[in-house]
C-alpha cells in the first residue's frame, strides 16, 4: 500500500527576479515499511522534495497523497497537523530546544497533539528507553553526545508513532562511529515496522536502505532497489 | 479546557525560561513597566488622599443637615427667578421646629461681616451670624470654653456673643474672654462663651474666625426683617432617613409660604450631596488627567517590551522553527510569544508595586491616604494588557514565519 504518493509535482521559486524550478514533474510511490534513501548531489532539488514530503511546504502544482489523504492544497494549521501526527523529523543539525530537558523535547509534540500529562510522560518515557537514554531523561541537551543528541531527535520523532520517519542528513554532523549507531538504531526501527525515508548525499548512509531513489534537475532519475545493503551489527547499536 | 491549561503551562515555562536566559535584559526592558506601574499606583493613591480629605473636610460640616435657603448650591437654573424669591423668614424656621418631627435640630442662620473690637484690638470683617441655641448641635460644635447662648438669651435678643478660636487668641491672649464685653459693629456684646477650634472648609475661610449672636438681636442691629433672607439648617434625626427628612421640611415650608399645588417649589433645599457630586466632577477631572500623564510612561513601557519582543522573536527564529515542524499551530507560538511579553509586564507590575508601597507611606505623611487594594489589582491587570497589547505585533509575526525558512535560520 503506498503511504506516499507523488504525482507530477513541481515547485517553483522566486530568487530575487530569477524563477528557480526546484522540481520539475516529480513521480514517485513508497509503499508502507519501506526504508528508502532519496539520494541527490547539491542543487538536485532533494531539500524541496524532503520539505514537501514533510509537509514544511506546498508543491506549486501536482499532487501529494499521504495515506491517501491530498496534503498538496492543506493550509498552515491543517498541516500543521499533519506534521504533529504523521511525520517523524530527525534533523541533521538535531534540532532540540537547547532550555529544555530531555524528557520535555521528546514531549513537545504530545503537548501540541493535546494528549494529556500522564499519558504523556508515559509514552515519552517509552520513547527514550527505546533509543537507549533512560537514564539520561532529565539532562539538557548540551549534556549529550553529539549522537545522544541525535538519539533524542529521534524519540521525539517517534513518540506520535507516525507514519514516516524523515531523517535529513541524520549522521551529517557525527563521527563515523557515531553514525554507524545511529544508522543501526534506523535498521531496527524499521525491522519494527516503521517506514524510513532518509535524505542524504552519502552513498555509504544511503546503502542502508532497501531502495534509492536518486534526483537530479527536480526530477527522478533513478529509482533502485538495493542489492548488498550494509547492515550494521545489533550489538553497536543499542549501545549508546 | 485541559489542552489549554497544557499549552498554558508550556507557554509559561517558556517565557520563565526566557527571561531568566535574558536576566539582564528582561529587568532592563521591564524597568520601563515597572516607571509606569510605580507612577501611576502613586498617582491613584494621591487621588484616594484627595478624596479622603475632601470626605473628611465634608464630614466637618455633617453630612446629615440640610440647609434650607433661597439660592441652591451649586449654580442657579432661572437666576431672575430666584433672585425675585421671597425671602425665608422667622416663621417659616418656628413651623419647621415645631412641625418636623423627623429633625432632630432645627437652627435658623443668617451672616454678616463686622469689625469686632475689644479694647484697642481690632478685626476686620469678621463673620457675624445670627443663630439660636440649637445651633450647637445642628453643626455639631463643642463649647471649648464657657457656654453657648440659652433659649432665653436667643428669644430675648440678649446682647450676649460665643466666639470662635481665633478670635479669642487675636483679641484675648493673655487674659479669658469670658464675661468681656466686645463690639460688634460699635454694639456691645458680652462674651459667653468660646468654641473648639474647627480649622477651615477646603482651604476656604477659617470657620474660627466667627461670632455668634442670638439671631433676634441680630436682626435688630445688623439687618432688617425684610433684607437677605434666613438659612434654616435642619439636622435629621437619622442620617439614613435624611430623605424623609427632607420631604418633610418642603411640605412644611410649602405650606408655611402657602404655596399652591400647582406652583414650583421657590426655595432650596441644599444639603451636601451637591458639594460631593461637583467635587466629584472636579476630582473625575483631576483623576483622568494625572492618570492619562502617567498612563503615557506606561506606553513608553510598552514600547520597549515590543521592541525586546521583536528581538526576542528573531533570536529566536530557530526554536519557532523546530517547533512547527514537530505540530505547533500558529495560535501556539502566538500564545508563546503573548505569554512571554504578559509575564515580562506581570513582573514589572509586581516589581512596580513592591516601590510604590514604601512611596505611598511618604505621600502618607502629606496626604493621609493608603494603597487602595483595587489600585494594586488594577494595576496587575493593566501590566498584563500592557503586555499583551505590545506583544501581540511581534507574537504575530512569529506565527506567521514559514517553517522551512525558520528551520534554516543560523
Amino acid at each position: 500500500m503506498a503511504i506516499i504518493k507523488f504525482v507530477n509535482i513541481t515547485k517553483m521559486y522566486q530568487m530575487g527576479a530569477e524563477e528557480v524550478h526546484a522540481l520539475q514533474g516529480l513521480n514517485v510511490e513508497i509503499n508502507k515499511n519501506e526504508y528508502v534513501a532519496i539520494m541527490g548531489p547539491s542543487g538536485s532539488g532533494k531539500s524541496t522534495l524532503m520539505n514537501i514530503i514533510g509537509c514544511l511546504d506546498t508543491p506549486t502544482s501536482g499532487l501529494y497523497e499521504l495515506n491517501s489523504v491530498n496534503v498538496s492544497e492543506m493550509n498552515d494549521n491543517q498541516l500543521a497537523k499533519i506534521r504533529n501526527k504523521e511525520i517523524g523529523f530527525v534533523f541533521q543539525t538535531f534540532n532540540l530546544l537547547a532550555r529544555s530537558n530531555v524528557l520535555h523535547n521528546v514531549e513537545l509534540p504530545l503537548i501540541y497533539g493535546g494528549v494529556n500529562s500522564s499519558e504523556r510522560k508515559k509514552l515519552a518515557k517509552e520513547a527514550i528507553d527505546r533509543v537507549g537514554l533512560g537514564d539520561r531523561s532529565l539532562h539538557k541537551p548540551n549534556e549529550l553526545s553529539g549522537g545522544q543528541r541525535q538519539r533524542v531527535a529521534i524519540a521525539r520523532a517517534l513518540v506520535t508513532r507516525p507514519s514516516i520517519l524523515l531523517a535529513d542528513e541524520p549522521t551529517g554532523n557525527l563521527d563515523s562511529k557515531t553514525g554507524d549507531e545511529i544508522m543501526g538504531l534506523f535498521d531496527i526501527l524499521h525491522r519494527e515496522g516503521n517506514t524510513i525515508i532518509l535524505v542524504t548525499h552519502e552513498a555509504d548512509i544511503a546503502a542502508h536502505a532497501h531502495r534509492i531513489v536518486h534526483i537530479r534537475d527536480g526530477k527522478v532519475e533513478r529509482d533502485e532497489k538495493v542489492a548488498n545493503r550494509r547492515v550494521v551489527q545489533h550489538s553497536a547499536a543499542v549501545s549508546a | 479546557m485541559r489542552h489549554f491549561l497544557d499549552e498554558l503551562k508550556e507557554g509559561l515555562s517558556i517565557a520563565f525560561g526566557a527571561i531568566r536566559a535574558n536576566k539582564m535584559r528582561s529587568v532592563l526592558t521591564t524597568l520601563g513597566i515597572v516607571i509606569g506601574i510605580v507612577s501611576v499606583t502613586l498617582m491613584g493613591t494621591a487621588i484616594e488622599g484627595l478624596n479622603r480629605a475632601f470626605n473628611k473636610s465634608i464630614a466637618a460640616i455633617g453630612a446629615d443637615v440640610l440647609y434650607v435657603q433661597k439660592w441652591p448650591w451649586g449654580g442657579g437654573q432661572n437666576w431672575w427667578e430666584i433672585r425675585n424669591r421671597r425671602d425665608i423668614n422667622m416663621q417659616q424656621a418656628r413651623a419647621i421646629e415645631k412641625n418636623a418631627e423627623t429633625a432632630k435640630s432645627v437652627s435658623p442662620l443668617n451672616s454678616t461681616a463686622r469689625n469686632v473690637q475689644f479694647g484697642r484690638k481690632l478685626i476686620e470683617n469678621a463673620i457675624v451670624l445670627g443663630t439660636d441655641e440649637d445651633f450647637l448641635e445642628t453643626s455639631n460644635v463643642n463649647v471649648a470654653l464657657g457656654r453657648f447662648m440659652t433659649s432665653l438669651e436667643a428669644n430675648g435678643g440678649r446682647p450676649v456673643c460665643v466666639i470662635g478660636s481665633e478670635i479669642s487668641e487675636n483679641l484675648f491672649p493673655s487674659e479669658s474672654p469670658l464675661g468681656k464685653v466686645i463690639k460688634l459693629g460699635g454694639y456691645p456684646y458680652r462674651v459667653l462663651g468660646v468654641l473648639e477650634r474647627q480649622g477651615s472648609f477646603l482651604g476656604m475661610a477659617s470657620l474660627d474666625n466667627r461670632v455668634y449672636v442670638p439671631i433676634s438681636r441680630f436682626f435688630k442691629e445688623f439687618r432688617s426683617m425684610h433684607g437677605g433672607g434666613l438659612s434654616i439648617m435642619v439636622k435629621a434625626a437619622n442620617l439614613s432617613e435624611l430623605e424623609e427628612t427632607k420631604e418633610e421640611v418642603r411640605g412644611i415650608l410649602r405650606k408655611a409660604r402657602k404655596l399652591s399645588p400647582k406652583q414650583q417649589d421657590d426655595f432650596a433645599i441644599n444639603q451636601q450631596e451637591i458639594f460631593v457630586n461637583f467635587f466629584n466632577q472636579i476630582g473625575g477631572v483631576i483623576a483622568a488627567v494625572g492618570l492619562f500623564i502617567t498612563g503615557l510612561s506606561l506606553f513608553v513601557g510598552g514600547i520597549g517590551i515590543m521592541n525586546i519582543m521583536f528581538v526576542s522573536v528573531t533570536e529566536r527564529t530557530k526554536e519557532i522553527g523546530i517547533r512547527k515542524a514537530i505540530g505547533a499551530p500558529r495560535r501556539s507560538i502566538l500564545f508563546q510569544f503573548l505569554m512571554e511579553a504578559a509575564s515580562l509586564c506581570l513582573m514589572g507590575g509586581i516589581i512596580g508595586i513592591i516601590i510604590a508601597f514604601p512611596l505611598s507611606l511618604i505621600i502618607d505623611q502629606v496626604l493621609p491616604t493608603a494603597m487602595p487594594v483595587s489600585i494594586v489589582v488594577i494595576a496587575l491587570l493593566v501590566s498584563i494588557l500592557v503586555g499583551v497589547i505590545s506583544g501581540f505585533l511581534p507574537a504575530y509575526r512569529a506565527s506567521r514565519m514559514d517553517p522551512v525558512d525558520a528551520l534554516r535560520y543560523e
